[in-house]
């Protein structure tokens, strides 16, 4: 590669300045595919071009036409000279003293930035509104007409046997913390606590549709095995134990909505869920 | 005229002393070496692109109704989404080169964080964090820990349903943390989960805050590396009182400078041609809806995995609750990364060596500690695993029960495994090269006049016609 320039300097490297060239051409493509409306796989293609063609120019260059060189430098000890240590301590310890003799005062500093600081901490409750009670109660409340996802008032004859919809309280469609899970089942099919077969009038039954375990909206609906399963960590429940929990992470059962049927034929809440429904929280008894 | 602004800088800033010795500064060369380059320049890399992207995001939870701008995005026309997503929508199909410019980003986001690891890798198998480098493994940790963050808070500002849902298990895992948590969920989501509010502090946090706190630390990295030198393998005339390499200008700078434009180049091609996030096939974030399957971005995923796998536990007393997801979620991610940012002091107590180290190790030098970060990573590398259990479960087609339960024996077995086999080779490898007679086994064949091979007689294995026999078969 080294050609009889006259100055003694090597030849340039073919492949260097294949590279160089390649690098501008792609430039402008790019320039030109941009002009014309752009399109990302020309752009990013032509641009890869670009930044290559650079890249393998100088690594050419560095690697062929440099003149390689190995130096060896001495590291100096990471202490300082123990002189040069002592003095940055005594220079700390003599300005620190001046500081520290007034007691009082020093003590003071001290109270002022405390208080301080303190005051500065403040604002960060701003930032969000007390949790309150707002974690244990949902918008269910007595009485409440179940619809679904369009508005619609849902009755006794709405839904087929295994079927599921997801379903919200009268005026709060789409509400994250009261979709719940209507689903209808053979009643005989029910395996509940005495005090929780009347909350599912006619097989129709409901659940909140937040996973206990860290919020995700229970989505699958196994209607062979009955079982509710979360997309996001695998929490499984069985629907006709009362969305007790028989597999994954989570562990509690999806809580139940008591329901009625009105005069009417459509089903009602009776009131809001018995406990806080999703995940957990330090003040859940 | 280069010459007239040096004189002019050097009579105002005295920089000639400076630059002399600076220009000529040793770097080693070693492969290896550049990883946390490449991190580096995935960092550059990060802040261009994302600063093109910011100015066409939209930090906002509010409702709007998204107008398609062609084909790909008209099955989302008319659709009810956040400012957020339709802004996203909007760079995607209505920004000229604004979708390549995502992708990059996204791209390099995910090459920056395995950087970071591969590179804090190299420096765990070689010993570089020995004394005197204790202080910059705890910054490179930082780093580490930063990049999670930033990758975190920014494939969640898109507000889609795969990043909402993100967010969701993020607001949970926070409302888990026992006494404050609750508290601390609502002050930084500015209210129960969801609130429309929360992108604009992601958003805050991902090109102000972090950013920030990034370069500082990166510039302290380097700051660091520069004054107390780099390390370097051992060799001829390299010693722990000296450093071997090549000057800073112009061979390692040039070096340095082709690797910048090559690992920009890489990921040019991937945001071009590899699709990345294609948020408008997983539609606007609803809080009743998830996708499945869902995973994260990949650095994600050993916290999901833990997430998945950890046991359903709840601890109730005293009329509270500590909340399962609260020890895969918390507990065990602080344990677990607290213990990485303390190995430089753990492992010094373990052997009793507080001496300064400029040479490295070769991974077998020092084969418990390799052994350990063999199963270190198994680990971690089975967790990130188990976040995909349910495609596992698909692909084999097994019940993802069984897969649940084979990762957890996996995730003790494994990594014990692993570390001892690893531990092993080490040791066989590390004794083997003590022992000078090995090269008696090296056994120089010759053709042979008469087409077959023959043995030469090589000095010092006279005698061993047991072995020559099988060479000259």
């Amino acid at each position: 590669m080294t050609g009889p320039a006259r100055t003694g300097i090597p030849a340039p490297h073919p492949a260097a300045i294949i590279a160089f060239v390649s690098s501008i051409l792609a430039s402008f493509g790019l320039t030109i595919v941009y002009a014309l409306g752009g399109q990302p796989q020309l752009e990013g293609t032509l641009l890869a071009v670009a930044l290559g063609g650079l890249g393998i120019g100088i690594v050419v260059w560095a690697k062929e036409l440099l003149i390689p060189e190995e130096i060896t430098q001495e590291r100096e000890p990471e202490p300082s000279p123990s002189a040069v240590r002592e003095a940055a301590e005594a220079a700390l310890r003599a300005g620190g003293e001046q500081i520290t003799r007034h007691r009082l005062l020093a003590r003071l500093l001290l109270a002022t930035l405390g208080a301080l600081g303190l005051a500065a901490v403040f604002p960060i409750r701003s930032l969000g509104p007390s949790p309150g009670r707002s974690l244990f109660h949902t918008e269910w409340t007595p009485g409440a007409l179940v619809v679904d996802d369009v508005g619609r008032a849902l009755g006794i004859h709405d839904l087929e046997i295994d079927s599921v919809v997801t379903v919200f309280p009268e005026g709060h469609v789409g509400s994250p913390v009261s979709q719940s899970l209507l689903i209808r089942v053979e009643p005989d099919s029910l395996t509940l606590p005495p005090e929780r077969l009347a909350w599912a009038p006619q097989g129709y039954i409901a659940f909140s549709k937040i996973c206990t375990h860290v919020g995700c909206p229970v989505g699958l609906y196994e209607a062979r095995s009955h079982l509710l399963l979360c997309p996001c960590h695998q929490s499984t429940f069985d629907v006709l134990r009362g969305a007790a929990r028989v597999f994954g992470p989570a562990t509690r059962s999806l809580p139940q909505l008591p329901l009625m049927v009105g005069a009417d034929g459509l089903l009602r809440a009776r009131s809001d869920f018995m406990e806080p429904v999703g995940p957990g929280f330090w003040d859940r008894p | 005229m280069i010459r007239r602004l040096v004189l002019w800088l050097d009579d105002r800033l005295g920089a000639a002393a400076f630059a002399r010795q600076a220009l000529r500064k040793a770097f080693p060369d070693h492969w290896a070496f550049m990883l946390g380059e490449i991190a580096l320049y995935c960092f550059i890399l990060l802040v261009l692109t994302g600063t093109f992207l910011t100015f066409f995001f939209t930090a906002s939870g509010q409702d709007v109704v998204y107008h398609a701008s062609g084909a790909v995005d008209a099955s989302l026309d008319g659709v009810r989404m956040s400012a957020a997503y339709a802004s996203v929508l909007q760079i995607s199909f209505a920004v000229r080169a604004g979708l390549v410019m995502r992708q990059i980003h996204h791209w390099t986001a995910l090459v920056f964080v395995a950087a970071i690891v591969v590179h804090m890798t190299r420096i765990f198998f070689t010993g570089a964090f020995r004394r005197p480098r204790e202080v910059n493994w705890i910054v490179g940790m930082s780093l580490l820990l930063l990049g999670l963050a930033e990758g975190f808070t920014g494939y969640s500002l898109p507000d889609d349903l795969l990043s909402g849902t993100g967010i969701r298990i993020a607001y949970s895992v926070a409302l888990s943390i026992p006494v404050v948590g609750t508290w601390l969920a609502f002050l930084f989501f500015g209210g129960e989960f969801p609130t429309p509010i929360v992108i604009g502090r992601l958003l805050v946090i991902h090109i102000m805050m972090l950013p920030g706190l990034l370069t500082a630390a990166i510039g302290v990295h380097l700051a660091i590396v520069w004054h107390q030198k780099h390390t370097q393998f051992p060799g001829s005339g390299r010693t722990e009182g000296n450093v071997v390499g090549s000057p800073l200008w112009p061979n390692y700078a040039m070096k340095s400078a082709g690797l910048a434009f090559l690992v920009f180049a890489v990921l040019a091609l991937l945001g071009g041609l590899v699709q990345i996030n294609p948020v408008w096939l997983y539609g606007p974030y609803t809080p009743t809806t998830a996708s499945s399957p869902a995973q994260p971005d990949w650095y994600i995923g050993w916290l999901e995995g833990i997430l998945r796998l950890f046991p359903s536990w709840d601890i109730r007393l005293f009329g509270h609750t500590i909340p399962g997801p609260f020890f895969p979620g918390v507990l065990f991610p602080a344990v677990f990364l607290t213990a990485i940012l303390l190995w430089p002091f753990i492992e010094s107590r373990v052997t009793r060596d507080d001496a300064p180290h400029h040479l490295l190790d070769r991974p077998r030098d020092v084969p418990w500690r390799s052994g350990v970060g063999a199963g270190v990573l198994t680990f971690a590398a089975l967790l990130t695993l188990a976040g995909s259990n349910d495609v596992l479960a698909r692909f084999f087609g097994v019940p993802v029960e069984r897969i649940t339960d084979g990762l957890r024996v996996a995730l003790v077995v494994v990594p014990a495994g692993l570390g001892y086999a690893t531990y092993a080779v080490c040791r066989d490898l590390k004794a083997g090269e003590r022992l000078p007679e090995r090269a008696r086994f090296r056994i120089r064949l010759r053709r042979a006049a008469g087409g077959g091979f023959e043995e030469e007689d090589a000095p010092g294995r006279a005698g061993r016609s047991e072995t020559g026999g099988k060479g000259t078969s």
